[in-house]
């Protein structure tokens, strides 16, 4: 196969491919971006189904490679999914919270020619990484972290941060530089999924997010290149919108583990979005020819104010999730963004933060969960 | 970064991965959750870094190569900067 034309003009390649493997996983994140009704989502592709995404997505001109989940290790057939990547010319991110990375494996997966584990760590302090995650992992990923040293990685750590870690900024920076992690990424949560149910309890203060942002200055300026920190605002915080996806169906096409196609990790709440699944079509029709993936390329799907904003081609108007989120509407501005006729329900909900932060115990965090996931919820279209 | 030798040999620094992307027209530079898309000087200066090439090799195939000469300020120039950013390393 070669890769032709783009069909639609203006349209580039699918340069990121995000596969998640499954929504297994061991642990259960309050922050989670999963879908909360993951445990209705259908069966799991096949090893075959994978590769066949991999061989036709790498012919459009895909070429980063992300293995997520889900902690995609549950999967069995991960080392022959990586190999068949590989072989591809994919550069391949493994996604993992280290549950499930023993020395087999790791050896396995390095002979496969993984290129690179991004680890995630909930928090600096055992107590809090394993109360967040519901479960004891902390020195489990400690010792990952050596496994993944010891096979010439390069350490790259993600924290996701929220109200109830943030003030560890510190301790978590130390924890990575005695790791010996060349990358940091310190994520504020982004609120989806689970973490939009736990929104209340995990959205810090504009306080705690000044004083971690100083933290974090200081350990840049100090270690310079050796120990790169990335630093993702919560876009609360912000008076203009994060530029989602670079736009929806422009370069990021990421595949559910029962084979629905997605133009974002979250794009399965937006109302009406009929995602075309990879067991009915090939990739290259998905990408370039389904209603799901063209719907919000270009501005004519665009309302006011962004539609005359000279901001439009920088931002795309921003996530279209997080305005269905908030407003009940996909095609409104993102609230985020100040000009948004909506931007006080943002404003709204940091104020409720200030206060929360000061006055202790909110209401009870909805841990990631299995059961709860087929009994409770679909996802609320706002909350006001 | 500026006391660069002509005799050091560049490699491409470890956990990168240089390669053609014919889909867009590039060399790209693949790493952790990133890419970058090398201009066409940029490209060919980064795909003759081998870690067996001195940086002079390197001049003088490109010089070669293009039909030109003088270039040893400019590849220098970008050599340094991508050390700087870690594109690419020189054992030592």
């Amino acid at each position: 196969m070669s890769a032709s034309p783009a069909r639609s003009p203006g349209v580039g390649p699918p340069l990121w491919l995000l596969l998640e493997l499954t929504y297994r996983c061991p642990l259960h994140c309050v922050f989670c971006y999963n879908p909360t009704e993951f445990a209705r989502t259908g069966a799991e592709l096949p090893t075959a189904e994978w590769i066949r995404v991999l061989t036709e997505a790498r012919a459009l001109g895909a070429v980063q490679l992300g293995l997520s989940g889900g902690e995609p290790l549950v999967r069995e057939d991960l080392e022959p999914i990586v190999a068949a990547a590989h072989e591809l010319g994919y550069y391949i991110n493994l996604i993992t919270s280290g549950v499930g990375l023993t020395e087999p494996r790791i050896r396995a997966l390095k002979a496969a020619g993984l290129d690179h584990i991004q680890l995630s760590f909930q928090d600096s302090t055992r107590e809090l990484n394993d109360f967040l995650s519901s479960t004891r992992t902390f020195e489990l990923k400690a010792q990952v972290a050596a496994l993944i040293r010891r096979y010439d990685y390069p350490m790259v750590l993600n924290v996701v941060l929220h109200r109830l870690n943030i003030d560890h900024v510190e301790e978590i920076l130390a924890m990575a530089e005695r790791l010996g992690a060349q990358y940091v990424e310190l994520a504020n949560t982004q609120y989806y999924g689970w973490a939009w149910l736990n929104r209340e309890q995990l959205l810090p203060s504009r306080a705690q997010l000044e004083r971690a942002e100083a933290v974090t200055q200081r350990f840049r300026a100090r270690l310079g290149a050796r120990m790169q920190i990335y630093f993702v605002v919560p876009d609360y915080f912000e008076v203009r919108p994060k530029a989602c996806m670079q736009g929806l169906g422009s370069v990021f096409l990421a595949i559910a583990p029962d084979g629905t196609a997605m133009p974002c990790h979250a794009a399965r709440l937006l109302p009406g979005l009929e995602l075309p699944n990879v067991r009915d079509s090939a990739v290259r029709a998905i990408w370039y020819d389904s209603p799901a993936f063209n719907r919000f390329r270009g501005e004519a799907w665009m309302k006011e104010p962004c539609r005359s904003c000279p901001e439009r081609s920088r931002d795309f108007g921003g996530c279209r999730c997080q305005a269905y989120l908030l407003t009940g509407d996909a095609d409104t501005a993102d609230p985020v963004c100040e000009l948004s006729p909506h931007h006080a329900l943002v404003t709204a909900a940091v104020a409720r933060a200030e206060r929360a932060a000061g006055a202790g115990a909110g209401p009870a965090l909805q841990f990631r969960d299995h059961r709860i996931s087929i009994v409770a919820v679909g996802e609320p279209p706002a909350r006001p | 970064m500026s006391e660069l030798s002509a005799g050091c040999r560049p490699t491409i620094a470890r956990g990168m991965r240089l390669q053609w992307e014919a889909a867009q027209d590039s060399h790209v530079l693949l790493y952790p959750e990133g890419m970058v898309k090398l201009n066409g000087s940029a490209g060919a200066i980064m795909s003759r870094c081998d870690g067996v090439r001195t940086l002079a090799d390197i001049v003088a195939d490109l010089e070669r190569t293009y039909g030109v000469s003088g270039l040893a300020a400019d590849v220098n120039a970008f050599v340094a900067l991508a050390l700087e950013k870690r594109w690419l390393e020189v054992p030592e």
